[in-house]
């Protein structure tokens, strides 16, 4: 029980969790550049969430898996560790001081899908991009943003619809985008994403560049034609492109159970397009880069596709417009997330038992964190509104950089 | 002038922006090794081979979405629907993220990708092969669309299309595929024709007949026998660009013929005849001696029925019916 076996072609653990716990399961294949972290591996894995199944389960190839001597994590210097950590509070400490706006009233428009208790993945996964690697997700966007350098100023205003946003107010919750930082949105149809990831990977593979496109999606829709697509096509072109269910157990207000059709995990819908595949557990950091760097690699270097299933849980609902989110799922449940799998709390704890942080030094970061929210929302109510004018910019290209093809024809029909 | 076959003005397009640009790839279903479901793409895969020709899989809500997400990046995709009626298996990609992602990114994004293939009736495929979407794309800020009706406007809007910044839609016909037409040698120098400009396909002065795509041949030969049995003398306006939209020159053929029959393949509710009426009524309502009249296709779903299909779209004789009632 003291090792995991990465060469087995395929270890599949799969176990019926008690009610309150969203669906998980662990898989694992076959990690060439892991091999040598298997024999390390003993009692410091994190994962209490699963860690009970797992040890109860008779497979005797699973065990605690420490990922912290992943060769990736190994690499990951203490100040970077504490700056991720930096980075996931900032996340938080940004989503709660909107939602605190939101519920004001008449500061924010339309929908707020918030990622709080998400934190490590976004941040774990940007944490493991280079100059050639891309992202996309879908409409649950505020921490990708954030995770790849985004600043909060811009987020915060673009979620108050100001000319200062990073969407110049044209985008909203659901719309982030910085192309300048490989950030493709940001898109709020579940899975019309999907096929854009993919279009990132071609577009690598096409110009001959080694990198990989990390394509987001939730649970949710992982049952929506375009994401299957998106997956035959890879697997035939041998796209570059991760995709990265990000599986928090609730497909809106309907359990995994009661939206997906599925044999051990989603992920594993992956074989059918002979594609590889991964079950993460999202509330290890160490896990999530682990194990996400190597389908990058996978993507960079053989230029093939991965799914991996990171699983995770979203403390608020599907949205805050989501009032039945206490009513399918318990209390309980929450404040069993909250209390014992919350990423950023197991991160910290992490690195305070790593030596590396103090329950001091930490508080100060959550503090600071707080008041650059607060700030940022200051930016965002002093920001000004874009103007009726701007209403008909960014539409075209040739019209926003008035070419001589857009002197030609009338573009726009408004009187 | 020699002339060429609609489909080899477009072949010619193609090959020629190919060689323009190493971001131009063409892409679609049968495009590459089949040579092309109506042989447009002939030959070009075998010139240009796998990366810059490529057969997709029957998923155009995965390729087209796909090509969109690789524009981002700077390809520039040229993709094909073996039919337009294909559209409705990729709407979300075709209007969301294509149409979309520039305006919601605050412009920071652009989608140079080119959709095209053929969008009309008349070949007897029933209703779900016979749409004609020009209208329904045009309706939605950040799409470009264009119907040529000849081989050298073809050949003219494809290049221009390929070039624009834009997502711009091409609604090719498929019984337009074969006809010849004069297009300017490619010895002659690049030939290109800009979005938005109409042309004047035959000069009137009596009335205006305002067309796009293969309504605009039906208008040429009503034009004729208007002219050799009524006396009447028809102006044809190709509008050849549906969005950016030259109303310019409708306008300038209304106010000197004071009449106007508006023909248009699509149905005629909201069609593009629709939003050209209403340009007409507001640009040159003093000008306007008689009602603006429409001949659309008949407002249903296209007839199967070889022998009265061609009565369900615009044809000459329903055209000089209409044009009688008020010239």
């Amino acid at each position: 029980m003291e090792s995991v076996d990465f060469i087995e072609e395929k270890v599949i653990v799969y176990r019926e969790l008690p009610p309150s716990a969203p669906q998980y399961c662990a898989c694992q294949r076959e990690f060439s550049s892991f091999i040598s972290l298997a024999a390390s591996q003993k009692d410091r894995y994190v994962g209490p969430r699963t860690i009970l199944d797992m040890e109860t389960t008779s497979s005797p190839h699973l065990s605690p898996l420490d990922f912290a001597s992943s060769p990736i994590n190994k690499s990951l210097t203490s100040e970077r560790k504490v700056e991720h950590y930096r980075q996931m509070e900032r996340i938080r400490r940004f989503e709660q001081a909107s939602l605190q706006q939101y519920a004001k009233g008449g500061r924010m428009g339309g929908f707020l899908h918030l990622y709080i208790g998400q934190e490590s993945i976004a941040v774990g996964c940007a944490s493991l991009m280079g100059e050639n690697d891309h992202m996309i997700t879908a409409y649950r966007c505020h921490a990708h943003a954030l995770a790849v350098g985004m600043s909060m100023n811009e987020c915060m205003a673009e979620l108050f619809g100001k000319a200062t946003g990073c969407s110049k107010g044209k985008g909203g919750s659901m719309h982030f985008f910085a192309p300048d930082k490989n950030f493709w949105g940001g898109h709020g149809i579940v899975a019309g994403q999907t096929p854009l990831g993919l279009g990132l990977g071609y577009g690598l593979k096409y110009k001959n560049l080694e990198g990989a496109a990390l394509c987001f999606l939730g649970d949710g829709a992982v049952n929506q034609g375009a994401f299957h697509e998106s997956l035959n096509l890879a697997a035939l072109f041998e796209i570059p492109v991760v995709y990265i269910i990000e599986n928090n157990g609730y497909s809106m207000g309907t359990s995994q159970k009661r939206s997906s059709a599925y044999k051990d995990c989603l992920a594993q819908r992956a074989d059918a397009y002979n594609m590889e595949w991964d079950v993460v557990n999202g509330e290890d950091f160490y896990e999530v880069r682990a194990k996400v760097q190597i389908a990058m690699e996978r993507a960079r270097k053989e230029s093939k596709p991965s799914i991996l299933e990171i699983n995770t849980y979203r403390y608020y609902g599907h949205s805050v417009a989501d009032a039945n989110h206490k009513v399918y799922r318990s209390p309980e449940e929450i404040e069993n997330y909250k209390k014992n799998h919350d990423p950023i709390n197991l991160w910290r704890q992490r690195l305070i038992s790593e030596g590396i942080l103090t329950e001091e030094a930490a508080k100060e970061i959550g503090k600071e964190a707080k008041q650059e929210a607060a700030a940022s929302v200051k930016f965002a109510e002093e920001s000004p509104n874009p103007t009726i004018e701007d209403i008909t910019d960014d539409v075209y290209w040739e019209t926003d950089n008035q070419t001589e093809a857009s002197k030609i024809g009338r573009h726009f029909f408004n009187d | 002038m020699r002339e060429i076959e609609y489909r080899d003005a477009l072949n010619e397009a193609f090959d020629e922006e190919l060689a323009r640009d190493e971001n131009v790839v063409l892409m679609g279903e049968e495009v590459a090794q089949y040579n092309g479901a109506y042989k447009v793409t002939r030959g070009l895969w075998e010139k240009w081979g796998d990366k810059r020709v490529v057969d997709t899989p029957i998923s155009e809500a995965g390729f087209i979405g796909m090509g969109i997400g690789a524009s981002m990046l700077g390809i520039r995709p040229v993709m094909e629907l073996m039919f337009w009626s294909f559209h409705s298996v990729a709407f979300d990609q075709l209007v969301n993220n294509a149409a979309c992602c520039r305006y919601m990114s605050g412009g920071l994004i652009n989608v140079p990708i080119v959709m095209r293939g053929p969008a009309n009736g008349g070949t007897n495929v029933g209703a779900t092969h016979s749409h004609t979407p020009e209208g329904l794309f045009a309706a939605f800020p950040g799409l470009k669309v264009c119907s040529p009706a000849t081989p050298a406007d073809a050949k003219g809007l494809m290049k221009t299309a390929i070039r624009d910044n834009d997502p711009v839609y091409v609604m090719e016909n498929t019984t337009l595929y074969g006809n010849k037409g004069p297009v300017p040698d490619p010895s002659e120098g690049d030939f290109t024709i800009p979005l938005g400009k109409a042309d004047i396909k035959r000069e009137g002065s009596d009335i205006s007949l305002i067309a796009h795509g293969a309504s605009v041949l039906r208008c040429l030969e009503a034009a004729e026998i208007l002219s050799s049995e009524h006396g009447i003398q028809a102006e044809v306006v190709d509008l050849r660009s549906i969005r950016p939209l030259d109303q310019e020159t409708i306008i300038q053929s209304v106010q000197k013929t004071n009449r106007a029959v508006l023909v248009d393949e699509s149905k005629p509710f909201c069609g593009v005849s629709a939003q050209i009426a209403t340009l007409i009524q507001e640009y040159a309502f003093d000008y306007l001696d008689a009602p603006i009249k429409r001949v659309c296709t008949i407002d249903a779903p296209a007839i199967y029925s070889p022998a009265v299909e061609p009565d369900q779209l615009p044809n000459a004789k329903r055209i000089i019916d209409q044009v009688l009632t008020i010239a």
